[in-house]
């Protein structure tokens, strides 16, 4: 049997979904946010979404995001997507609404917005993306950067004593009442893949269902910041961000509602 | 048959929130400060939501509230926020954002003095800020300044509809007497809140979800340098038609008048007080009373500049507007400042004896 | 001997050549073509064609979406 003879349309198993567009990703080769975008498209062309979906974007690579997920978007200014994500739900509660945000913006200057919008149950999901680095600026410390990794901005190694600690946000955002499900993926592996899915798509629905606040976070490579092939820094991601970040769900359950 | 007026006493920042309500607004996000929170705090107290449906939030920060502000105005709602001197500086971000993205909003801003944490007195120290720009970048906000009860409940819908006429922040410059005082004031009618429909079809760029169209993005950003300049002379135009269509002013004897105060907000009520007085000792002193502070009265003073043999500018500053009025005047007539500062209101008298001293030789 | 018989079509002018999809592919019968796109990447392409069982392994773990996978039962 020829290839040709294999291409037809009943035969088909997997091709890009239509909530991406066609324009072409900025990211560098082996990015993650290329294979998490994917998955987010994927989930609301398979529950159904689109026209219910708006999407945050951040500043970071990321901020581009809504050229290639197909759905409303509005741009946030850095660290403040939970902030207007907020309204966005409040004003419109039919809506199905997510962030996406990388480790600086969540973590470092948008540390407040994202504590807060979690503390309050919005019923929003936040997407994070953690490659313990900032990439769009060019390889700087993050508050996740690992204990000893280099950074353009701790060039000899993150020493914890001048720079402070790997920050475990997603524990910390466990903790909040106003969260329903936090859990930490990864998308290297096509098993870890379908997990993350299956989590994205849970998150989304917690928002339309009003359970509280959904936190998704990706332990992600940056190789151009981390200076690996992809390869490799799937490689040091589970040999290294693993132990720190460890995979799997912090919290599933529902927020309490006011008088319960 | 003519509905009586029903007439109500409160203060400012009371009939900003009565007025919000009634002229269908969707939301608004707030952090308390002195001398403003009157308005969060009455409009709490009206639960809104349960009458219009309008949301009402205490964000966790200035910057957060503003950014809802930003979320809500993107959903092409009519959005709100207020804060005093301190709170909106750190609004100057999300100001910035939202001018540049085009989307309409209003911004309460009841001034107390400054700079640092300054005073919760009331100034007028903000009015570089709020008429220059404030945040990064070329943007203007149309600028209104109150000067009454009255004006603080007018002010809010006629801001609000010339933000979504323009697609445009707009500012309400109230200082904190005006916030703070109680006036007899006659509250807007009730206007229904739009429906989404009506949304979709009065904010076709709103991201309502992506229905029958392509998808809507609101973003201020743009890498290509051509595209940035394109953004950059768009608003441009867009200002200019402001200050072609939009200025608002209030004069005071100013027919016959060999000299004009100009004030706004709080001062131009001393200022009444002072055209009084200077008539009474034989001086022909008239006020101009700017209601937009930006697009400022510059015609207007040029024309009066022909007739009149000096200007002075009373400010709860150390002189903010006038630089203004002396661009308007550009040197044809003499243009001088009297102001008190860190929350001190000048009386009617010391202004007089000030224009005696300054201008009137 | 396979139950499945696969294909996969590559974008070429998306693919990036990041190679993840290489090292993804449980029976590594995907490689780097010797040509360049327009880009100047050398991007991804079926080496053995017979060999391809159609898991989507290659389409799952490609951050481009470059990957179309087609597969029939035999």
């Amino acid at each position: 049997m020829t290839a040709k003879e294999i291409i037809k349309p009943e035969n088909l198993v997997y091709t890009k979904t239509k909530v991406m567009t066609d324009v072409p990703m900025h990211y560098c080769p082996g990015c993650s946010h290329g294979v998490i975008h994917k998955l987010i498209a994927e989930a609301i062309e398979e529950m159904g979404i689109q026209e219910k979906t708006i999407g945050v974007a951040p500043v970071g690579c990321s901020v581009f995001a809504y050229n290639y997920l197909d759905v409303d978007f509005q741009e946030a200014a850095h660290g403040r997507a939970p902030a207007v994500a907020t309204a966005i739900k409040r004003l419109q509660p039919d809506k199905c609404v997510f962030t996406y945000q990388g480790d600086g913006d969540l973590a470092a200057i948008g540390t407040a917005e994202t504590i807060h919008t979690c503390n309050r149950g919005e019923n929003i999901v936040i997407f994070f993306i953690n490659n313990a680095i900032y990439g769009m600026t060019g390889g700087q410390m993050a508050p996740t950067t690992l204990e000893g990794m280099k950074t353009s901005t701790c060039p000899y190694g993150r020493n914890t004593d001048i720079y402070g600690f790997p920050l475990k946000i997603s524990d910390l955002l466990a903790e909040l009442d106003g969260t329903c499900y936090v859990t930490r993926q990864s998308v290297h592996k096509v098993g870890n893949i379908v997990k993350a899915k299956k989590a994205i798509k849970k998150a989304l629905q917690n928002s339309m269902d009003g359970k509280g606040t959904s936190v998704v976070e990706f332990v992600s490579s940056c190789n151009s910041g981390w200076k690996m092939s992809p390869h490799k820094a799937n490689l040091w991601m589970e040999e290294n961000m693993f132990a720190k970040y460890p995979l799997g769900d912090l919290k599933d359950t529902e927020k309490k509602h006011y008088g319960q | 048959m003519k509905v009586m007026e029903e007439i109500k006493l409160m203060k400012g920042n009371e009939a900003i929130a009565h007025a919000a309500i009634r002229c269908g607004c969707d939301g608004y996000f707030g952090y308390p400060i002195t001398p403003q929170s009157e308005v969060m705090e009455t409009l709490m107290q009206e639960k809104p939501w349960e009458t219009t449906g309008m949301v009402v939030l205490q964000a966790e920060s200035e910057v957060a509230a503003i950014n809802m502000v930003y979320g809500g105005a993107g959903c092409g709602k009519k959005v709100l926020t207020s804060s005093s001197s301190p709170g909106v500086s750190l609004k100057q971000e999300g100001i910035s954002y939202i001018a540049c993205a085009e989307l309409p909003c209003l911004i309460v801003n009841v001034m107390r003095g400054g700079p640092g944490l300054g005073t919760i007195q009331p100034s007028q120290a903000d009015y570089f800020q709020a008429v220059k720009g404030g945040g990064h970048g070329d943007y203007k906000l149309i600028v209104l300044a109150p000067s009454s009860v009255q004006e603080m409940a007018d002010f809010t819908v006629l801001a609000l509809d010339l933000a979504f006429k323009y697609n445009t922040p707009s500012m309400l410059l109230a200082d904190g007497i005006v916030g703070q005082m109680m006036e007899k004031v006659v509250l807007p009618p009730f206007v229904p809140r739009r429906t989404e429909e009506e949304i979709r079809q009065q904010c076709p760029w709103a991201t309502t979800g992506k229905v029958n169209r392509k998808s809507n993005v609101i973003t201020s950003l743009a890498l290509q340098a051509e595209e940035m300049e394109e953004t950059n002379l768009r608003l441009q135009r867009k200002y200019a038609q402001i200050v072609e269509n939009e200025v608002r002013f209030e004069e005071v004897q100013c027919d016959d008048a060999d000299y004009i105060l100009v004030a706004f907000g709080s001062c131009a009520r001393v200022g009444e007080k002072v055209v009084e007085l200077a008539r009474n000792e034989g001086i022909k002193l008239g006020l101009l009373r700017p209601i937009t502070l930006w697009p400022f009265p510059t015609k207007e003073i040029q024309r009066l500049a022909k007739q009149v043999k000096g200007f002075m500018s009373l400010e709860l500053s150390a002189g903010q507007m006038v630089e203004d009025v002396r661009l308007a005047v550009n040197g044809t007539v003499p243009v001088e400042f009297y102001g008190r500062q860190g929350g001190v209101v000048p009386l009617a008298e010391e202004t007089l004896a000030a224009l005696k001293e300054k201008l009137v030789k | 001997m396979a139950k499945f018989k696969g294909t996969v079509v590559v974008n070429t002018d998306c693919c990036k050549g990041c190679e993840l999809c290489i090292e993804a592919c449980p029976l590594k019968i995907l490689g780097m073509s010797h040509h360049c796109n327009s880009k100047g990447y050398h991007y991804v392409e079926l080496k053995d064609e017979d060999a391809c069982i159609g898991c989507a392994s290659c389409g799952y773990v490609c951050p481009d979406a470059c990957l179309t996978i087609y597969k029939v039962k035999l």
